[in-house]
């Protein structure tokens, strides 16, 4: 169905089931129990997972299939979040011009970019990608601050022009819409002592993850594709060949900016502020860490990378002593100190040290990232199909080339 | 099916699963709770700290979340009361707020703005919080009100010296005890031209980003107005640690004082670099070289060591003042962490105190009567003598200090000396003064 095998329309059909009822996964403890800390059930993180999701998927779309490593996808998000958060200020509220936009002027931007960074490839290429991206950065936060508001960043007000929707009222606060539907707007629903969330401006984003998903899926089992894996497995027999291979890179580089805008696009969307740090090079190193942590290559694995650090980053660092103290309350007063001493310094501002153990871990033990141990706990349950081929496997095959 | 070749059967599974995509909009309306965003259930009430937890101001952020804590203890009844006792508001009782207990949440705002909303809005969504107070930047507190102000919550400015916070990018629902940019350059402007003259020539060094260019505006105007002359301005990048290509050309331009618009690790350094090359013992137009440093924090002049001494800067609070206020809160921040607090501890102590009693005169949680409340409120006694809380731009009017390096530091926490009090008059300015002008408060959300 849609041009997808019976495997790839089953993935499809999963990531569309896990993404319409995030909602209830990911709100699994009821309200007001000591669990409760750990739902993630709440529209903005619901947002950010799945829009970083996207621009996952489309660093996949380039280093997993052409292992081109670039160190500098977030000026493409930042670029883009900028041509939305402009849209907004200049045309409508509306997000559909922002977010279309916002693909365009990242397509662009990548498109300059890549050209110049794609004469070279390996370590030279990540440091050029690198290179652009802190110099977008350094010129959004100070040099180009009559464009992107430097330090304090953009958001709408209300006395932007706004040409589409006429002026609003003094004072009142501009909000992003689809047609006149917040973006923030919502209900909830209780069931005993849960509370689930549904939120408008998610199930769009949500929408747009599905469809950039599919585009995903389309692209790795296309013959664009698996001209793409060709220039990862020996890019320079692939030129002995006779083909030029710089079309393609080129290309896939402009597809995952193009995705980088979107993302940057919905960003802005859900949350009518931009900021230079979303281009810092950590950012970029961000999305690198997520498609690694997910599995690199494989179709799935960036989404749920994505999820995973931002979920580390949202609900790992908010715990603090206090909600220690909470936890391990019912222990012996000696007992409870040592454990809080030792757990504290993992969470709250510790996240980024679990992040990195758990990151280690992955690495050296799961090489194929969080899919490959999906894979390998799948094997467990069903030893006959050991060795039979799984949704990820011939991605998975790719990667082992590189790894050499 | 595929795209290429469409049956009808497909065609009508596609459209079907397509309107069932568009019409799930109108399933999504919002009925919520009624009144304000995140109306206080129960016996508790959640307020939010959202300060830096990692990053360059990561020292701050630590001594601000003790603050907090500090002041939920003394708002629950615990401790000694701190500055409940000397505040001319009384309507504190210590047993919460409005009789709820005050229960916290804190996130990192890692000094970023995006990670400083993704934050608020987890502690605005998921923990209910009413209030969100803290940060260490200006580019942090206007996005993080202007989020407060989207989703109908209060938020308290932590640290936050840029005019911007209460100029072009001020909101009904934010509110900034600390002092700006313009209060610092009005407060300094005279004790300079009493300590160095009026005929000076000065030469500025500015941090590329938004704080840099409002205090090297309001310094600049004010030294002006003295009669100085500002030979050049530089701006230099806001991640550069070795400033010496910069300062190399101070003496050729003729200038006879160097105004460092750095706050941090970035004055720590060009501080640094500016005294290793000689300028303060070189004498230029038959004056001494001066340096100037127009926002000072402990913490920056510690960073500094001996290179301070000497050198005027201002800063909203000492804990080296003697009235009651200042006292009270050192012994009580001192009893409980063992070192005196930051201005950062001070500030954010006040804001969590401050919009507690005005929730408890409101009567109310809701953002709007809050806000009521506070506009207009005088008050005494939070270590800054009397201080108002001016209706037009949410900005707190208070005497600002202007310190100097201390030559003979007797510890070190005791690294500075309060040189003047620069009485509210002086740094009062009209709430559409050109450096504050372009912004509009609007109207009180109190949210869904």
């Amino acid at each position: 169905m849609f041009g997808l095998n019976k495997k790839d329309f089953g993935l499809m059909v999963i990531v569309a089931i896990l993404a319409l009822a995030a909602p209830f996964i990911l709100n699994p403890f009821p309200e007001g129990s000591a669990m409760a800390q750990f739902n993630a059930g709440y529209p903005d993180l619901m947002q950010r997972l799945v829009i970083f999701g996207i621009f996952a998927i489309g660093f996949n779309i380039l280093f997993g299939l052409t292992g081109y490593l670039s160190f500098g996808h977030a000026a493409f998000l930042g670029v883009g979040s900028y041509a939305a958060i402009w849209m907004m200020k200049l045309l409508t509220l509306n997000v559909i011009p922002a977010i279309i936009v916002s693909v365009i002027i990242a397509g662009l931007f990548s498109l300059l970019v890549g050209w110049i960074s794609l004469r070279r490839s390996g370590i030279y290429f990540s440091i050029l990608t690198l290179a652009f991206a802190q110099m977008s950065y350094a010129l959004a936060y100070s040099v180009l601050t009559p464009i992107t508001g430097g330090e304090t960043g953009l958001q709408p007000k209300y006395t932007d022009p706004r040409i589409l929707d006429g002026a609003l009222e003094e004072g009142q606060t501009p909000r992003a819409n689809l047609f006149g539907l917040d973006m923030n707007q919502g209900f909830e629903l209780s069931l005993g002592g849960w509370v689930f969330t549904f939120n408008a401006g998610y199930y769009l984003a949500a929408v747009v993850m599905l469809i950039a998903f599919y585009l995903s899926i389309r692209i790795f089992r296309s013959p664009f594709g698996m001209m793409l894996r060709a220039v990862k497995s020996n890019q320079q027999r692939l030129n002995y060949t006779g083909l030029n291979s710089k079309p393609y890179t080129l290309a896939a580089f402009v597809i995952s900016g193009m995705y980088a805008g979107l993302a940057g696009g919905l960003l802005v969307a859900m949350d009518t502020q931009v900021g230079a740090e979303r281009m810092f090079w950590t950012a970029s190193g961000e999305v690198v860490l997520m498609t690694i942590l997910g599995g690199a290559g494989t179709l799935i694995g960036p989404v749920l990378g994505a999820g995973f650090i931002k979920y580390m980053e949202n609900i790992v660092s908010k715990i603090n002593k206090s909600v220690l103290e909470q936890w391990f309350a019912f222990m012996p007063d000696g007992i409870e100190d040592l454990l809080i001493t030792l757990v504290y310094p993992f969470v709250g501002k510790g996240w980024h040290l679990t992040l990195g153990l758990l990151f280690m871990l992955v690495v050296i033990f799961l090489p194929g990232g969080l899919v490959e141990g999906g894979q390998r706990i799948g094997r467990v349950f069903r030893r006959r199909d050991a060795n039979a081929d799984s949704v990820e496997s011939d991605a998975a095959e790719q990667r082992k080339p590189a790894a050499e | 099916m595929s795209f290429n070749n469409p049956t009808r059967r497909g065609l009508l599974k596609t459209g079907a699963a397509a309107s069932a995509a568009l019409t799930l909009p109108t399933y999504l309306r919002a009925d919520g709770h009624s009144g304000f965003t995140n109306a206080p259930q129960g016996s508790t009430v959640t307020l939010g700290f959202n300060v830096p937890q990692s990053g360059p101001y990561a020292d701050e952020g630590a001594d601000e979340l003790r603050a907090y804590e500090l002041a939920v203890e003394h708002l629950n009844g615990g401790g000694d009361g701190g500055l409940m006792n000397t505040f001319s508001s009384k309507a504190l009782k210590g047993n919460g707020i409005l009789g709820k207990k005050v229960e916290y949440v804190t996130g990192d705002t890692q000094t970023k703005s995006d990670a400083a909303r993704a934050s608020a809005k987890s502690m605005i969504e998921k923990d209910g919080a009413v209030m969100i107070t803290g940060g260490s930047s200006s580019g942090v507190a206007v996005a993080v009100q202007a989020l407060c102000q989207e989703a109908g919550v209060i938020f308290m400015a932590g640290l936050t010296h840029s005019n911007d916070t209460t100029g072009k990018d001020k909101r009904a629902n934010g509110f900034r005890h600390f002092f700006n940019s313009y209060m610092s350059g009005a407060a300094l402007a005279p004790v300079l031209a009493n300590a160095y003259g009026t005929d000076r020539k000065a030469y500025h060094l500015t941090a590329d980003y938004n704080w840099g260019y409002t205090t090297e505006e309001a310094v600049r105007s004010s030294t002006e107005a003295m009669g100085w002359e500002t030979v050049n301005a530089v701006k230099t990048p806001l991640t550069q640690t070795d400033f010496s290509a910069y300062i190399a050309p101070v003496l050729q331009s003729g200038a006879d004082t160097l105004v460092l618009n750095h706050y941090g690790g970035n004055m720590v350094n060009s501080l640094t670099n500016a005294v290793q090359f000689g300028l303060r013992d070189k004498q230029v137009n038959g004056k001494d070289f001066q340096i100037v440093v127009p926002l000072y924090s402990r913490l920056m002049a510690k960073g500094a060591g001996a290179n301070v001494k000497g050198i005027f800067g201002s800063t909203n609070w000492h804990w080296s003042l003697t009235d009651e206020g200042s006292k009270a809160f050192v012994k009580s921040f001192g009893e409980k962490y063992g070192f005196p607090p930051s201005q950062a501890a001070h500030t954010c102590y006040v804001q969590a105190l401050l919009y507690a009693d005005a929730v408890e005169r409101a009567g109310s949680f809701n953002p709007c009567a809050v806000v009521e409340a506070l506009e207009g409120f005088e008050f005494d006694g939070m270590g800054n003598g009397k201080t108002l809380y001016r209706a037009e731009d949410h900005q707190c009017f208070k005497d600002v200090l202007v310190v100097k390096g201390k030559e003979n530091p007797t510890s070190e926490f005791d690294l500075l000396e309060i040189v003047e009090i620069t009485p509210v008059e002086q740094v009062t300015y009209a709430p559409d003064h050109p450096q504050f002008a372009g912004g509009s408060l609007g109207t009180c959300n109190p949210g869904a």
